[in-house]
């Protein structure tokens, strides 16, 4: 993974300095709440509803097992002893005083760390396949380019005060893991015909308020150009893009409001002043960064390992596990393991301080000192040997780290919601936990098969919950908690948006609800048929009849 | 300018007096305001006209020494400020929802003006900030580039970074303190206006190949 050199350090340790004096004067009063805002945001520092809030980069969602057992130590010397995993694969704090801020800047700076720009209207913490690198289907391994853009995107002066924060994410395999059309900016490489690196460049998708998915602004660009490119896109949003409406200032209201044809004429008129520019990128300089993300050092390895197959035969529970939380791997003889941030009944990518300390040691032990965090907030070791398999599960269950729920219903993507953000509507956490209990059967969840489930408190969408195959969305309704859901969401290259099937429900009548869902896709699915399929093929309606039956029965009765 | 009012400019790295006077334009009737979800609307939108031609025909111009005319002024009285500027004392303000074409549209060498400033009304509209840039780099401006309105120590650097070189800090805080805004960096990564090229062509980095 990528190295500081003394210019990084420099970098991040004068941001601490300069963190810490803004810190000090908001202190001392000399700077106002408002001034201050932006300041502390652009550090990832929020006012909750108890107390901040500090939102650690992860950049793309790689970090080294010694990086973890900083952030294990700072969540028990600074925090109540654990930390959330974003869906942006950042960290957050839930509980630190804004007078130590500073200082856990500090320690993080000595682990090449920081939390620049993970908040604010300024460009975020950029986002990539959890599986970069190792996937089989991997066209780029699109880390390189992601480090040159979380460098030029820091402290970027021109783009330090957008209308709104800019989202950028970047994949470069065949199944879009990244949800690159739900970005301000995506970006996708792939091999053109003459096999140089080119990126098909979306532009003005995300969730929130106004979910859309991005339109694609260039179908083929050289990889050179996309320092310059970004920044003739990021231009025009600065400059043009709403600043007297919150709601309409996200750069794609823009391009709707112009028209894709429009923008794109634009952004060519930017960059044809822009282009070749110093920001070209320079083969030495991807070279340089690349060079940070060679190949692991792997074995020579069998394609099957005896004990694991054994292991498998033998063992139901681990068969399990490695059916839903191992993966594919490039390398013969390795995978990779998703360990579970969502074991039942607890807030979805929570991690206790132990838990973290336990995976900074599997990945010391298991894994090339690695590891990744994934939108969907679980922990991933990227490189393990078949032969590990076994003894690393019964490590990480031993520490609830193993709950074989991976890509199923209860690996429910959830974002903090109204236990802790002060933007919410409604409460989400506790939709989650009622949701795992509900379907608490192992078994019973395996038969379901497939399936995200994804929860927001408000429209801000942290949860992702319009590409969720099923989304639950906290509502206000005459000031108490509501909750709509949609069905037919879908991330991936195939993404869509889901359908809201109807008025919404209280929070006790959700596990109820999801679990009427998942009764009309049992009883209608074909063979092999995953509920996001089903919805696909049969439609909206039948899941509506049969969820809201009981309550048009209610009122019916109620008319008569 | 008395010396019992602190200097509130910065330029070339130093608190300095200002010369120049601000033109304004005369406020006639009632601003609109307008509001949305309770908060009162306080940003423009790119493109809108700065001025009516009342309240232009209205702008006092003090008879003598350096004056910065609002940009709508200077386009609809160019005649009879030419003297002015031949004799180097007429500089140009912009707001930040104006658009830097209409300045550059009939006035191909933009160095005739000694002194550009760009108004900033709050200071986390960056729209200043690509103002800035594409008056350096796209209209090659040279002369003194200054920022003036809701200029804060915390974003000068980012200022300096797109090419201004000359700040009014908001009267109520100290320019003494502001000044240390500028050295927050040392070695910032990206090119920008005052170091076109970005860090790995300006230094050999770690693990180049060289
Ligand atoms: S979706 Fe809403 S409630 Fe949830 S974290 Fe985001 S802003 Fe807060």
């Amino acid at each position: 993974m990528y190295k500081y050199d003394e210019i990084d350090q420099a970098i991040v340790n004068e941001r601490v300095a300069q963190y810490r004096d803004q810190t000090r004067r908001y202190l001392a009063g000399e700077l106002s709440d408002e001034e201050f805002r932006p300041l502390r945001l652009q550090n990832g520092l929020y006012i909750q509803r108890h107390a901040p809030m500090l939102r650690i980069a992860i950049p793309y969602g790689t970090l080294a097992s010694y990086q973890l057992r900083k952030l294990a130590e700072i969540t028990r010397r600074y925090d109540r002893g654990y930390g959330h995993f974003s869906t942006r694969q950042n960290l957050q704090l839930n509980w630190p005083r804004l007078e130590d801020t500073p200082d856990i800047l500090a320690e993080l700076a000595t682990v090449q760390m920081h939390a620049i720009q993970t908040s604010g209207n300024c460009i975020r913490n950029i986002t990539t396949d959890q599986f970069a690198g190792i996937a089989p289907d991997e066209i780029i391994d699109p880390r390189a380019v992601a480090e040159i853009m979380r460098q030029w995107s820091t402290f970027h002066p021109e783009f330090a005060l957008l209308p709104r924060k800019f989202k950028i994410a970047v994949s470069g395999s065949q199944q879009d893991r990244a949800l690159v059309q739900a970005h301000d900016i995506g970006l996708e490489f792939f091999y053109d015909a003459d096999h140089k690196m080119a990126i098909k460049v979306w532009v003005g998708g995300g969730l929130g308020r106004t979910p859309i998915l991005g339109t694609v602004i260039n179908e083929q660009l050289e990889w050179q150009h996309v320092l310059t490119y970004c920044e003739a896109i990021i231009r025009v949003y600065n400059l043009h893009g709403r600043r007297d409406n919150s709601y309409k200032a996200r750069i794609k209201i823009l391009v709707k409001a112009l028209g894709i044809d429009e923008f794109r004429r634009q952004v060519d008129a930017e960059w044809a002043h822009l282009k070749d520019g110093p920001n070209t990128i320079t083969e030495a300089e991807l070279e340089r960064v690349a060079h940070h993300f060679t190949r692991m050092p792997y074995d020579t390895l069998p394609a099957h390992d005896a004990s694991f197959d054994a292991a498998i035969a033998s063992n139901p529970a681990f068969a399990a596990w490695v059916k839903r939380c191992v993966h594919a791997h490039r390398e013969p003889g390795y995978r990779a393991v998703t360990l579970s941030l969502k074991p039942h009944g607890v807030a979805p990518g929570d991690a206790t301080t132990e838990q973290m300390q336990v995976v900074a040691d599997l990945a010391d032990r298991y894994s090339f000192n690695e590891l990744r965090v994934s939108h969907e907030q679980n922990l991933i070791l990227t490189d393990v040997r078949l032969g590990d398999l076994y003894a690393l599960w019964e490590n990480a269950r031993a520490h609830g780290l193993a709950t074989p729920n991976i890509g199923l219903l209860t690996d429910i993507i959830c974002c903090p919601g109204g236990d802790f953000c002060s933007l919410a509507n409604a409460k989400s956490i506790p939709i989650a936990e009622a949701i795992q209990r509900q379907f608490d059967n192992l078994d019973y969840l395996h038969d379901i098969g497939d399936l995200e489930l994804n929860i927001s408190g408000c429209m801000n969408a942290c949860g992702h919950h319009h590409i969720g195959h099923i989304g639950i969305l906290g509502v206000d309704k005459d000031g108490s908690e509501w909750y709509q859901v949609t069905i037919g969401g879908k991330q991936g290259s195939d993404a869509s948006l889901g359908t809201v099937i109807g008025p919404a429900f209280s929070a006790d009548e959700m596990p109820g609800v999801v679990q009427r869902l998942i009764d009309v896709y049992i009883a209608q699915r074909s063979d092999e048929e995953r509920f996001i399929d089903t919805v696909r093929r049969i439609g909206v309606a039948p899941f509506k009849e049969y969820v809201y039956a009981d309550k048009a029965g209610k009122k019916e009765a109620a008319h008569v | 300018m008395s010396n019992a009012t602190p200097k509130q400019l910065i330029h070339g790295n130093q608190i300095v007096a200002d010369e120049w006077t601000l033109v304004k334009l005369p406020v006639l009737g009632e601003e609109v305001v307008r509001k949305q979800a309770g908060k009162v609307v306080l940003f423009k939108l790119t493109g809108e006209p700065g001025a009516s031609a009342e309240q232009i025909a209205a702008t006092e111009i003090p008879a003598s020494g350096k004056v910065i005319v609002p940009l709508s002024v200077w386009l609809a009285r160019k005649a009879e400020l030419q003297e002015r500027l031949a004799k180097g004392e007429l500089g140009v303000w912009l707001a930040t929802h104006e658009v830097v074409e209409a300045l550059a549209a009939d006035q191909a060498d933009l160095n005739v003006f000694p002194l550009i400033a760009v108004f900033v009304e709050r200071f986390a509209d960056g729209r200043i900030f690509s103002i800035g840039n594409l008056l350096r780099t796209r209209h090659a401006y040279k002369n003194e580039l200054r920022a003036f309105g809701d200029v804060l120590r915390d974003q000068l650097f980012f200022l300096k970074r797109c090419g201004y070189d000359s700040y009014l800090i908001r009267a109520d805080r100290s320019a003494e303190d502001a000044l240390a805004g500028l050295q927050d960096f040392t070695e910032p990564y990206q090119g920008a206006v005052d170091l076109a090229e970005p860090v790995w062509r300006r230094r050999q980095r770690n693990g180049a190949t060289a």
